[in-house]
């Protein structure tokens, strides 16, 4: 029956998952943002309440949650409203373990889900995104070709998340034809020769996370490296368990910067009165909300069909496109409702804007 | 548990509305665009039959302020909106010219007593088709409601009402083609203001209530829009829906009715523009993929056409509106309060409707405004969910108006 109110157990996880975000990350990230770097801690302290990946079972010491991925955009919206830089950090590591716990051999189960339940915060990322203007997850650049002893990996891979903190890359390449199918991730531990890791980028935005770029030159790979092993992964589901992702964390950007917006349209006079009494402040405002309503429903759907075991590569594709056109508008006017002072970098909304802009281009960087 | 699905019975209600619409909609869809004014006789005869067999005809389509205040959890908001918007996808002029309280059974629903409801209602349950309207626009009022000019004075035990009504929708149908009424709000003390506003349900065929008018509408031309003038119309005194009391507290007898109407009646509309919109829309879809045009949902999105990123903006954004109406419909069947969401979805399907019908006319190129298709009518028929019920300027203000706390006074 149609019902939008979360379950207890997700609104504790919610509720967690708002403390960190108004205790640890929103305070901090303008300073972090600043000195591009996360806060010292952050990553190891936030990963222990495991909120990141909550549906490791048991057997590996995980926290053995449904596997939801309602329950993981409800998280994330909470995570991006904190801090895009300090999101991205901390969900790096679930970007492998989901795919490992629904796809992974019983060996690599065991490897990279007991490291995501150790007591240091895992070195794991997954790499998807490659320094074309038309990146596309189905018609990926990087290549994987089979040789007598197992892989060999060829391409280029950018905006690695948590990239130089990484012992290991969850690399997706090209195996077979264009299209999903024709896709599968194979772990790449940093010291492997021919892999060079670039130097921390430098982004429009999220400037406290670390991301770098990473060049494949016949980079050999044994059998073992293949998620899955023989039978794969189904990198078309894994895609759309990112893209939830990405869209709930620009849901939480943006609603971050409506609330702003609404606090400092309530105080900010001129001529004597709150700018929240113009209409043209106070529509900017109805449309920023109008917006950001729209596009959580969207996420929440698509995140709901994937639940059922449904496909929805429509759903959180138009869920994603949505939200990203969302959060750049929101965020946009966020910073035209604060005028000259929402240039001003002190001022977090110049930041969020910053931010925004990215996920019309990120894909893969968030897994739920 | 957060869940979209509906339950198995609204499911199945629902594929039977839909068999309706195709069935008995459709086939007439163009021809009561082209002839103005006239009457699906056959969609209404069977729709009056199947409200009177399932017990719809009698309900109010939405919740009135009263039941929203005993917090009562039910499912008519949902169930409404769900079968509204598979009606207005068939054809928004004929859903709006169903015969069932609509307008006029809202604010009964809102404003009247137990005993009113009952005994005004009653007579959508028997006999032949009948409508009721609301009228409360004037030539001199609209959005700015609390202006109206029409009076009700009080005569022995009679109202006399004098005035003039425009935009009575059914109006015509409720009050002089069927035995109908309608929800006239006029003012017992103009010094009073808003407080002084009350309804008062005018009988069909009453003396000294004439139609003057029938507009000449841009779309949902099947539905009668009507021009109503009161000369000395005489009604019971029993008649004033609520109390007769001007005081100006919160009183959901009075004007407060009118906006407790139109907060339980913005989900309705907004999904009545949802099925003109989504019409546009799989037409669309089925059209151009005729034409050789499948949008590849999940590639680069710097691959896409710009038509396949047009289509899929459409549709994100038809389904994007129905879930905000769903929501608000939602909240109004949990009992919690909904003013905001309500407006939010009425402005997001109002305005977003329309942008998806002349989208659908734009992707279709040179056919697209022929009126040999559907979509140039849908296009026409969706601009009126952009502005009745509150214009989509006004849905803003009042969505302002709630996200800051501010009264009508501090936002205006």
């Amino acid at each position: 029956m149609f019902n939008l109110e979360p379950t207890e157990e997700q609104q504790l996880m919610v509720q967690t998952a708002r403390e960190l975000a108004k205790n640890e990350m929103d305070p901090k990230a303008h300073e972090a943002d600043e000195a591009a770097q996360l806060p010292a801690g952050f990553l190891a302290k936030s990963w222990e309440l495991g909120i990141a990946c909550p549906a490791i079972p048991e057997q590996y010491d995980g926290a053995a949650m449904e596997r939801s991925a309602v329950t993981g955009a409800l998280i994330l919206e909470e995570l991006g409203a904190g801090d895009l830089s300090m999101a991205l950090g901390l969900l790096a590591p679930a970007s492998v373990a989901y795919p490992v716990l629904d796809y992974g051999t019983d060996a690599q189960k065991d490897k990279y889900l007991r490291a995501c339940t150790a007591a240091e915060f895992p070195k794991l990322t997954a790499a998807l995104l490659e320094p074309d203007y038309d990146f596309d997850p189905t018609a990926l650049r990087t290549t994987v070709t089979k040789d007598a002893k197992g892989y060999v990996l060829n391409g280029r891979k950018c905006r690695v998340p948590n990239g130089s903190l990484a012992e290991t890359y969850l690399v997706y390449a090209r195996e077979g034809a264009e299209g999903f199918a024709g896709v599968s991730a194979f772990f790449v531990p940093k010291n492997t020769p021919g892999l060079t890791v670039g130097a921390k980028e430098k982004n429009l935005g999220v400037n406290a996370l670390d991301t770098v770029e990473l060049t494949f030159e016949n980079v050999h790979l044994p059998p073992d490296a293949r998620l899955g092993g023989e039978k794969g992964c189904d990198f078309e589901r894994i895609m759309s368990y990112s893209r939830i992702a990405l869209g709930a964390l620009a849901v939480g950007v943006a609603r971050r910067a409506y609330d702003h917006s609404v606090e400092y349209a309530k105080e900010r006079k001129t001529w004597g009165q709150p700018i929240a009494t113009r209409q043209s402040v106070a529509f900017s405002i109805a449309d920023m909300r109008m917006e950001l309503d729209a596009a959580r429903l969207l996420v929440w759907e698509a995140a709901w069909q994937l639940d059922r075991g449904n496909v929805a590569t429509k759903e959180s594709f138009l869920a994603k496109l949505t939200a990203d056109e969302m959060v750049l508008k929101v965020t946009d006017e966020a910073v035209m409702v604060m005028g000259g002072h929402g240039f001003i970098r002190e001022n977090p909304v110049e930041r969020w804007l910053r931010n925004g802009r990215g996920f019309a281009v990120f894909e893969g960087l968030a897994m739920v | 548990m957060i869940d979209f699905e509906h339950h198995e019975m609204l499911r199945n209600l629902a594929g039977a509305v839909e068999q309706i619409a195709k069935d008995h909609m459709r086939p007439f869809t163009r021809d009561v665009d082209e002839h103005e004014h006239s009457n699906p006789d056959q969609y209404v005869k069977t729709m009056y039959e199947v409200l009177k067999m399932t017990g719809g005809a009698m309900n109010s389509p939405v919740m009135g302020a009263k039941e929203q205040a005993e917090k009562k959890k039910r499912t008519g908001n949902v169930t409404s909106v769900v079968f509204i918007e598979k009606l207005a996808w068939g054809d928004c002029g004929m859903y709006l010219a169903t015969p069932m309280p609509l307008l006029g059974g809202a604010a009964v629903g809102a404003a009247g007593t137990a005993e009113q409801k009952q005994r005004f209602l009653k007579r959508f349950q028997e006999g032949e088709p009948k409508w009721a309207a609301m009228a409360i626009t004037e030539p001199g009022s609209g959005s700015d409601s609390g202006s109206i000019q029409t009076t009700a004075e009080l005569d022995g035990d009679q109202w006399v009402i004098n005035g003039e009504k425009i935009f009575v929708t059914a109006g015509k149908r409720a009050v002089e083609e069927s035995e109908g009424f309608v929800v006239v709000w006029a003012t017992v003390d103009r010094k009073a203001g808003r407080a002084g506003i009350k309804p008062f349900l005018v009988d069909h065929h009453t003396p000294g209530m004439k139609v003057t008018k029938l507009e000449k509408k841009h779309g949902i031309r099947c539905s009668d829009t009507a021009a109503i003038v009161f000369e000395n119309c005489r009604i019971p005194k029993e008649n004033l829906l609520g109390s007769a009391e001007v005081k100006p507290s919160a009183d959901a007898t009075g004007f407060k009715g009118v906006m407790a109407t139109f907060d339980a009646t913005r989900p309705p509309v907004a999904a009545s523009a949802v099925g003109v919109g989504r019409a546009s829309l799989e037409f669309t879809q089925e059209y151009l993929e005729k034409q050789g045009v499948k949008p590849r949902y999940g590639i680069s999105r710097n691959k896409l056409t710009a038509v396949e990123l047009e289509l899929m903006k459409m549709e994100a954004k038809v389904k994007a509106s129905w879930l905000l109406t769903l929501k608000a419909a939602w909240m109004s069947d949990m009992g919690e309060p909904n003013n905001l969401e309500a407006s939010i979805c009425k402005c997001k399907a109002g305005r977003d409707m329309v942008w998806v019908c002349q989208k659908a006319v734009e992707l279709l190129g040179p056919e697209g405004y022929s009126r040999k298709h559907l979509v140039e009518k849908w296009m026409r028929d969706s601009k009126i969910g952009d502005i009745y019920e509150g214009t989509q300027n006004i849905q803003k203000l009042v969505v302002a108006r709630r996200i800051f706390g501010y009264s009508r006074e501090q936002l205006a």
